[in-house]
């Protein structure tokens, strides 16, 4: 069979989802693992099918790209759940799952009868993973809530934004804050699964976003439990308790790369002074002599000593000018390849839809193509996080239409 | 007492930094047994946060890195010297008996030492080896080495943060260095269980900047159905709703010293509550598509509300009338101040062999019968060479004393 066709890890797990802003990414790479997952909406459709950005800018329930990206390998069905016939065909639907994924405000499904509770003693070995803004049971969690507001109660906002502390903390884009807890629901329900394959036991998994947030947050929280200092954020770099100097430069195509860490070691001095020779850019760089010098070194150079002794500090500072003055000179792409090519850790910063136009992430068959036949084509879709042959994570179709695979509720009566 | 959720998995593990140590450090919590395997000629520094800040106090040195002690919680840590014989040969003996081998060292690292995948599949022919690093293993960037600033900067998720003509604000953290170990153990769990359904191991190559691509998918597809890109005109301009559209949606100023205050109207009903406690009336705002087309108007009017207020009571105030608002936290707030961190018991206190009681981040998933637990801290370096190579592989005292007088552990 040809790696593209053969089953993914999870093939024979259904997974029963209701539609939800915040848990769709989480079905969404259950799907590409390989699960049935039945997205489960409402007769007249999820509002998430309101979402923008629409194809051709037509807002229409079929044409929605959000709708499009977080339910592609989806199978989708209608129910009314506040319906006694519909609530009987969602029981009739979990009896045959294997894990039901919600993002249902606490209490919603309990009102209707249809919780976990109430299920689980027909179900035992039914996994049940629900994911919230706070959790099910603390102090806030009948708070409303958004990604925007996740992050922001959360941390990530606290580290990310500018310098100058005049403008707003910055919330990075792509609805991080739901994502983000998407992913733990997904390692929520591998683990789960695992645990039944020993047990047969399923359970009920509580997935908060807010703690999501919280722990994915790097210094902003380690710094504060082990030694109570607060980071302040930069721009471009991280947010940290002592300031830290740029790591930010503008190449002359006008993108942004991020300039790394500075050459500290012989190797890596040695590499700098030949970039800049090939480039004829030598005479314009006066500190090029510290750059000779650090060539030179006998041991790396060690971060303490920079600011105490004078000719540390400045051979230093001048490779951190050097990689940004290389950067200003040449595209961003050709510092990119030449750093790195020089074995100097650096990147550029690419715009999404950039990455998917890159050589590397082409070659490795990251962009895919998702056939769209009742449009008469296909469009191009941001593909695997990972490759694994055996088993492989992909996009299988595109998302469902309201009601396209209704019968899969008529097989069940 | 562990956690009962994975503790029938072994993983010979190589993987440190967070890119790498996050992938096992959830599966440590749910009681899988993770071997981390250092290197004792360099004191086990490839992995740079053994030995850098935060510490706990003013002692210095491989044993004192506060986030390798966060980041690798639960696990079990043994030293190796792979440049010996011996060492090979014991690194064989727990390959042969593990589930899974792991690591994010830069592309060709481990086959260098002598363990590609070809021959860990000789030790064990249905081993699952999860490579990890910044590139992959394939395509024509996979040796450029990677830290997570370098990892988001390639895949679009730096330039999603910040505004208009200024400089990417990007992600102030290794946001993708959590998440590159998030996906790794989605990976490596993966593997485990389509090893368990078809007693079939595999490779999988892991590349963080393939993962975190695939966190921007909507405005990815922005561009390849209707041409429209994010490299534009007035964008990113973070703060505000990308998809779907909303306004107001922003983070505004609060009273007090660097106090900031996140809210948004979801609708109209939202919006119509914010109007009526702010007291804004005006026409032009009534409706999404005019909110929009005068989003700047709108901020002012807003911030003119926000900027006298205390931040979590502004909040409070928004949220009694249904509206989703949030002071933006800084780490006191939401540490030792949020009365629902407390509740989760997000913040667990781990005893480490030299740091002693020290907090750590928890875990967001509580679970009804396999729950996480996190009550030993990181490894000192070589701590359970004797739990592990004498009593899994049956090694004496004195065969230990040896090895280690060769230089092997
Ligand atoms: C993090 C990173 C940049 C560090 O680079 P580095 O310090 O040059 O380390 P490398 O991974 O290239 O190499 C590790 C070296 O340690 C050696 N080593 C590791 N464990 C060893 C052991 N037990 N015994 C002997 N040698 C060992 C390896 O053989 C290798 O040496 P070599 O290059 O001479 O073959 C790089 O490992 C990387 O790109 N990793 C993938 C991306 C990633 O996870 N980044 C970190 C994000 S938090």
């Amino acid at each position: 069979m040809a790696a593209n066709e053969l089953p993914g890890a999870l093939a024979g797990i259904r997974v029963v989802e209701l539609a939800g802003e915040a848990s769709a990414y989480a079905g969404l790479l259950l799907a590409g693992m390989g699960a049935e997952v039945v997205v489960v909406e409402p007769s007249d459709g999820h509002h998430t099918r309101g979402f923008d950005p629409f194809l051709n800018d037509e807002p229409d329930p079929e044409r929605s790209l959000w709708w499009w990206h977080y339910n592609a390998s989806k199978l989708g069905v209608t129910l009314d759940l506040g319906k006694e016939d519909d609530r009987d065909r969602f029981r009739s639907l979990v009896a045959t799952a294997d894990v039901v994924l919600e993002s249902e405000r606490p209490g919603r499904l309990a009102d209707l009868g249809i919780d976990h509770d109430t299920l689980r003693a027909d179900h035992p070995e039914l996994i049940w993973v629900s994911l919230t803004p706070f959790g099910r049971s603390g102090p806030r969690s009948q708070e409303e809530s958004i990604d925007l507001t996740v992050l922001a109660a959360g941390g990530p906002v606290w580290s990310c934004g500018y310098d100058d502390h005049a403008i707003p903390p910055q919330r990075g884009g792509g609805n991080q804050g739901y994502q983000t807890g998407s992913i733990f629901a997904v390692l929520s329900v591998q683990t789960a699964l695992l645990a039944r394959d020993r047990t047969g036991q399923g359970q009920f998994v509580d997935v908060n976003m807010h703690a999501a947030a919280n722990v994915t947050t790097e210094f902003g929280s380690v710094q504060w439990l082990v030694a109570g200092d607060e980071v302040q954020r930069q721009t471009g770099r991280h947010a940290a308790v002592e300031p830290t100097t740029f790591t930010r430069a503008l190449s002359v195509d006008g993108i942004d790369v991020n300039t790394g860490f500075p050459p500290r070691s012989a190797r890596d001095f040695s590499v700098v002074v030949e970039w800049m020779e090939s480039l004829g850019l030598r005479d314009q760089f006066e500190e090029f002599f510290f750059l000779e010098m650090g060539a030179q070194l006998e041991e790396d150079l060690h971060l303490s000593q920079v600011g105490q002794d004078p000719e540390v500090t400045a051979m230093f500072g001048a490779a951190r000018e050097a990689v940004r003055f290389i950067a200003q000179n040449i595209t961003a792409y050709e510092f990119f390849i030449g750093a790195q090519e020089r074995g100097l850790a650096v990147g550029i910063i690419y715009s999404p839809e950039e990455v998917l136009a890159d050589p590397h992430f082409k070659e490795r068959g990251f962009p895919v193509e998702v056939e769209h036949e009742d449009l008469g084509r296909s469009f191009t879709y941001v593909g695997a996080p990972y490759i694994a042959p055996k088993s492989p994570y992909r996009i299988r179709h595109r998302a469902p239409h309201v009601g396209e695979h209704n019968q899969i509720l008529e097989a069940l009566s | 007492m562990k956690s009962e959720a994975l503790s029938h998995i072994r993983i010979c593990d190589f993987t440190g930094q967070l890119a790498g140590a996050g992938a096992t450090r959830w599966m440590a919590a749910f009681g899988a047994e993770i071997i981390r395997i250092e290197d004792p000629v360099r004191l086990g520094k490839w992995d740079v946060l053994r030995g850098t800040s935060p510490f706990v106090d003013e002692r210095r040195g491989h044993e004192f890195g506060g986030c390798f002690n966060n980041h690798n919680v639960e696990k079990l840590g043994i030293t190796l010297n792979l440049r010996t014989e011996r060492g090979k040969e014991l690194l064989t003996e727990i390959i042969a008996v593990s589930d899974a081998v792991t690591e994010n060292f830069a592309a060709g690292v481990l086959e260098r030492l002598g363990f590609g995948y070809d021959r860990l599949k000789e030790i064990k022919p249905d081993i699952l080896y999860v490579s990890n690093c910044g590139f992959g293993h394939v395509g024509p960037y996979r040796k450029y080495k990677t830290w997570g600033p370098i990892v988001q900067a390639c895949c679009g998720l730096t330039f999603t943060s910040g505004l208009p003509d200024m400089p990417s604000a990007g992600w102030g953290y290794s946001y993708m260095d959590h998440h590159g170990g998030n996906f790794m153990a989605m990976a490596i769990m993966a593997g485990l269980i389509h090893r368990s359904r078809t007693g079939e191991g595999q490779w999988i190559d892991m590349s963080c900047t393939d993962a975190g691509a695939t966190m921007l998918g909507p405005a990815v597809l922005d561009y390849t159905a209707n041409g429209r890109p994010l490299r534009r005109d007035g964008m990113p301009n973070s703060n505000r709703s990308q998809f779907p559209a909303m306004a107001p949606h922003g983070i505004y100023e609060a009273d007090g010293h660097d106090s900031w205050l996140a809210l948004a109207a979801r609708d109209d009903r939202d919006w119509n509550a914010i109007a009526g406690l702010m007291a804004i009336d005006d026409r032009r705002f009534d409706d999404l598509a005019g909110r929009l087309a005068y989003e700047d108007e709108l901020d002012d009017a807003v911030r003119r509300w926000t900027s006298a207020l205390d931040r979590f009571e502004a909040a409070a105030e928004l949220q009694t009338l249904g509206v989703p608002a949030a002071g933006v936290a800084k780490p006191v707030d939401r540490i030792d101040n949020d009365p629902n961190t407390e509740a989760w018991g997000l913040w667990p206190t781990v005893t480490h062999g030299e740091m002693g009681r020290v907090r750590v981040d928890g875990i967001p998933a509580h679970f009804s019968e396999t729950d996480w637990v996190l009550e030993c801290g990181g490894p000192l370096l070589g701590q359970h060479n004797r739990q592990i190579l004498g009593g899994l592989l049956g090694y004496s005292d004195a065969d230990l004393a040896d090895l280690a007088a060769e230089g092997v552990i």
